[in-house]
Parts: structure tokens; C-alpha cells; sequence
């Protein structure tokens, strides 16, 4: 506890990659949730103990593949109800847990703990530069209150430049019924 | 007299075989008779084998299994298929299971139980409940295992052989009937039941948070809208209440296991309050057997603890319940995985976690055999 400002937790944390289970890194790091005031994001400080693999490659081969469709990206369900993800959807389904991580970091308190459970919808917007965009609609499952919130974002992505989350907006839960 | 010949004669000394409309079997048998000519039946009744050869084709056409040896076992079924497999079960071993029904849900589905029994008269019983929330589709799945594992193990597993000697082994596959359907039809991620709730829009109660133990505190709400609604009042949702009238009628069920997912614990009492369980060190210790069986299979990881310490304060859960009602050894589990796919489990889990999670279930109940009380 710091007093007048918050609570701060030090953390000692493996990171695995989840598309090889093996390849761990060690990391610590602080997160601080600010007292009182719930609106602002926890302060996250972090140490990497290594280097995450190098995804080149696969992020060119995802950019070239995308950049080459002649009619915008759009899907659903992903993935679907018996939890299967179609092999060329992979790198959109990443692309959302990255970004909704995002999300999931702005809107955390010392009560929360966020999911993403599925993404509901997904369209690419056409873009005149070299930027990729999408525009999601996620379900986030709250393990809490156990509620699932349909969240909108807007994520721009270029293997050089990574991701970010341009805009989000909670949406209303009788969207799913 | 419209003989139809599936083996036309072809010489003297030769058979000849003769399917025979039922107004022409009189008349031809006298004539044969009338010039000794021998004959016999081979088919008392074509029409039936044909009526069962349309069901068959019918069946497998639309994809239903004809035994439970057949069934897929790794992908997820429908309300309808799951109940087809329950009394394929029962037929295929009636000497050991038999099936249930406890109530009807709100929407009057029926509410089966599978009784697993090799004779006696009330035994000492454990109960498994898979399905409580209906979006949890791995435990539903890795109920229909367990029940065929029972039937496949009851002889030649030891251990399984020895807990069926001495105890019955009661359970629900599809606890939530009509959350189950909702979810196949309307939501994937419904939860709740599907009851109206008076002056309000939102339908549903949360059955696990519906029971008779610290009901109306904190750790679940009272808002109809929201995924842990308690209900108006306890036992209000008839799911919650006919497992109540069949613990409380039943009165000899010294073990029960209620399985959610997704998280990876094994939880025992309390939710409700932070007070430890009287039996807290022996539930703790049989906990970390259970779980070390768990993971031997696929390495596989899960913590566990009491529910209020583990994950959070819960009130009117089935666990606290069960275990206030003398059934000491009441567990929870939290079935794969911990949030890659949540809810939504890849088929292909399903039995990998159905069989990982049957060995910590058997040490719950071999533990629960060797301490009957």
C-alpha cells in the first residue's frame, strides 16, 4: 500500500509462447492501481529477461496475404461454438487478443479479471497507406461478475510498426440476444 | 398368387426361396403340402427387417450413433443426441445403469439422472453433476464420457470395481436443460437458466447461486440482469430444487461433485463465507491428491483451495449446500482451460480433459470409500 496513491504489486511472472509452448521468458513487474480514482489504467512497469522469438516471417506472410485480397477481410464467430479457428483466421484471432489486451489493461481494477471469449465480428476498412485496419466487435468475459461485454475496437497493424488500438467503446450487452 | 422368387429354380435337387405375400401363404403351403414338397421358414416377416433397415438408415443419415461404441465422444453433441446416448447406455447394460428423472425444467424439459448400480438397496452414493451453467460445454462432454468410462471400467478397474462393490454413482449430464438448448440455438455464452423473473426483462437465475447456503449475501446479486442473480428466493429454479429433493430424499450421498469450467481449480466449501470448513485440512489434503492424479496424465495444471480463497466470495453455491447438509466430501471443479479458448474448448480437448479429470474423481471416491461415514 502506498499511502494517498495506491496499491502496488511486484510480480514475478513466466511468460510462455502460446504457439510454442516451450519457449518461455522470464519478466518482472509493477503494476500500481490507483486509489480511488477507478478511470485510470493500473501503471504498468515491466523487465524482460530475454528476448520473444522473432516473428518476421510470419507477420510478412500474414501482411502480403491480407494486402492481396481483392474484396475486404470479414468474419465471424472466431472461434466458433465447438472452439475451432480456421488456420488463415489465426493471425486475426492473435491480432484481436493483442489488441484487446489493450482494452483489457485501460479497464482493469484490483476486481477484475478479463478474457477475451470470442470475436463476435471482424471487417477490414480499406486503408490508402500501408497500414492494415480492422474493426472488430469482441466479447470479453469479466471472471467476476462472470458478465460478457460486446467491446468495439478499431486496430491498426503493419509488421514494423505493431499494433494499436485507435478506438474502443463498450457496447451495450442487449446486442447479443 | 404374386410369388416373388429370390432363388428361381434351376433343376431338380436345387433349392428355391420364395418371399410369399401374407394373403398367398395359406394356399401355398397347402399346395406344397398337397404334393410333399418340404419347405421351411426363413424370414417369418420381411416387413419388419425392412422396417429396421429404414430406422437404421435413417439414423445414420442424420448422424445418430446405433450404439454408444459408435458415438463420437470428441465432438460436442445436442440436447437431443445426449439424451438418445443415456438410454442407449441404459439398454446396452440395464443390469448396471438406469435413468432417472428428477424434475422438469422451466421450459418442462426432463430432468435425467444416471444411476450407476450393482445392487443393494441405497447404498452409499456419489453424485457427479456436469452442465449446472450452460455454457461450460466441456463439462456436459465429459459427462457422456464418464458415463460410457463407467460402464467400459466398472469390471476391470480396480479401483472403479471396488467403489461400485459398495456405493452407487449418480449423474447429471445435462443439468441445465434449457440453458443447454439457448446456448445451441439463441447464445453460446448463456449461462443461467432460462426462468422469467417478475418485473423484469432480463430472464435467468444463476443456479449457482440459487442454493439454501448464505443465500441473500454478497457474492451474488439481485439484479434479474446479471450472471450471478441468486433468484427470488432459495431453490427457486426447479434444476436447483429437484437436486435438493433427491439429496435430501436419498440421504445416504457421502460425496458430491458439481463440474463447471473454464480455470483449472478444484474448490471445496466455503464460498460464502471466509470461516473455514470444519473438515478444511482433510478436504485440502485429498485435494492435492485429486490434483496430482489430474495432472500425471497430460501435465496438465490446476490449483485448489477453498472457493472464497481461490477464486472469490461466492453465496448460495451447490458445494456450501451439499457439504452443510453432512456431505463432507463436496468438491467443485474448474475444468481446461484458463482463457486461450475459455468457454469456447476445441472438441478435440474433450477427452483428453474428460480422462484427466476421471482420475482425480476416482481418488475422490476411492477417499470417499475408504472413509465412509
Amino acid at each position: 500500500d502506498i499511502e494517498g496513491v495506491g496499491r502496488k504489486y511486484h510480480l514475478e511472472l513466466v511468460l510462455e509462447d502460446v504457439l510454442d509452448r516451450d519457449s518461455t521468458v522470464n519478466c518482472t513487474a509493477e503494476v500500481l492501481y490507483h486509489l480511488g480514482n477507478r478511470t485510470i489504467a493500473p501503471d504498468v512497469q515491466f523487465t524482460l529477461e530475454g528476448e520473444l522469438k522473432n516473428t518476421d516471417e510470419a507477420d510478412n506472410i500474414f501482411y502480403s496475404r491480407i494486402k492481396s485480397l481483392e474484396k475486404e477481410l470479414v468474419a465471424e464467430d472466431i472461434p466458433d461454438s465447438q472452439g475451432n479457428v480456421p488456420p488463415e483466421m489465426e493471425p486475426i484471432h492473435l491480432l484481436a487478443w493483442v489488441a484487446s489486451g489493450y482494452v483489457i489493461w485501460q479497464n482493469s481494477t484490483e476486481n477484475t479479471k478479463f478474457q477475451l471469449a470470442q470475436i463476435k465480428h471482424v471487417k477490414q476498412v480499406k486503408r490508402s497507406d500501408e497500414y492494415l485496419e480492422f474493426d472488430y466487435l469482441v466479447l470479453l468475459h469479466e471472471m467476476v461478475s462472470q458478465e460478457i461485454i460486446p467491446w468495439q475496437m478499431r486496430v491498426l497493424w503493419h509488421p514494423q510498426h505493431g499494433v494499436q488500438v485507435t478506438r474502443d467503446s463498450r457496447q451495450p450487452k442487449l446486442l447479443l440476444e | 398368387l404374386q410369388l416373388d422368387f429370390w432363388l428361381a429354380p434351376r433343376g431338380l435337387g436345387h433349392p428355391v426361396d420364395i418371399r410369399v405375400p401374407f394373403p398367398s401363404l395359406q394356399p401355398l403351403k397347402a399346395h406344397l403340402e398337397a404334393n410333399g414338397v418340404s419347405y421351411s421358414i426363413m424370414i417369418e416377416d420381411v416387413q419388419a427387417l425392412v422396417d429396421d433397415e429404414q430406422l437404421e438408415m435413417l439414423r445414420s443419415r442424420r448422424g445418430m450413433p446405433l450404439s454408444t461404441d459408435t458415438f463420437n465422444y470428441a465432438s460436442y453433441h445436442s440436447l437431443d443426441e445426449i439424451y438418445a446416448f443415456m438410454d442407449l447406455l441404459v439398454a446396452e447394460n440395464p443390469n448396471l445403469v438406469s435413468k432417472i428423472e428428477i424434475g422438469r425444467s422451466t421450459e418442462n424439459r426432463p430432468l435425467y439422472v444416471l444411476k450407476f448400480s450393482k445392487g443393494g438397496t441405497n447404498r452409499p452414493a456419489v453424485w457427479i453433476d456436469t452442465g449446472i451453467h450452460s455454457r461450460e460445454w466441456v463439462t456436459q462432454a465429459s459427462g457422456v464420457w464418464f458415463a460410457k468410462k463407467i460402464v467400459l471400467d466398472h469390471e476391470k478397474d480396480e479401483g472403479l470395481a471396488s467403489i461400485l462393490d459398495k456405493m452407487d454413482i449418480f449423474l447429471e449430464i445435462v443439468t441445465n436443460p434449457d440453458g443447454f438448448a439457448f446456448t445451441q440455438t439463441k447464445n453460446r455464452m448463456w449461462r443461467k437458466t432460462r426462468s422469467k423473473n417478475s418485473g423484469s426483462i432480463c430472464v435467468g437465475v444463476d443456479p449457482n447461486r440459487n442454493w439454501d447456503a448464505g443465500f441473500g449475501g454478497s457474492g451474488a446479486s439481485g439484479n434479474p440482469c446479471s450472471e450471478t442473480y441468486r433468484g427470488p428466493y432459495a431453490n427457486s429454479e426447479p434444476e436447483v430444487k429437484s437436486i435438493v429433493d433427491f439429496v435430501k430424499n436419498h440421504g445416504n450421498i457421502k460425496a458430491f461433485v458439481s463440474i463447471h469450467s473454464y480455470s483449472q481449480l478444484l474448490l471445496y466449501p466455503f464460498g460464502y463465507t471466509s470461516t473455514p470448513a470444519p473438515d478444511e485440512k482433510e478436504l485440502h489434503e485429498l485435494s492435492e491428491k485429486a490434483v496430482a492424479a489430474l495432472s500425471s496424465l497430460y501435465g496438465t495444471k490446476y490449483k485448489y483451495g477453498s472457493i472464497i480463497t481461490t477464486i472469490y466470495k461466492a453465496s448460495g453455491g451447490t458445494i456450501d449446500w451439499t457439504y452443510e447438509q453432512g456431505i463432507k466430501y463436496s468438491f467443485t471443479f474448474e475444468l481446461r482451460d484458463t482463457g486461450r479458448y475459455g468457454f469456447l474448448l476445441p472438441a478435440k480437448q474433450i477427452i483428453p480433459t474428460a480422462e484427466e479429470t476421471w482420475l482425480a474423481l476416482k481418488v475422490i471416491m476411492l477417499h470417499a470409500l475408504d472413509n465412509l461415514y
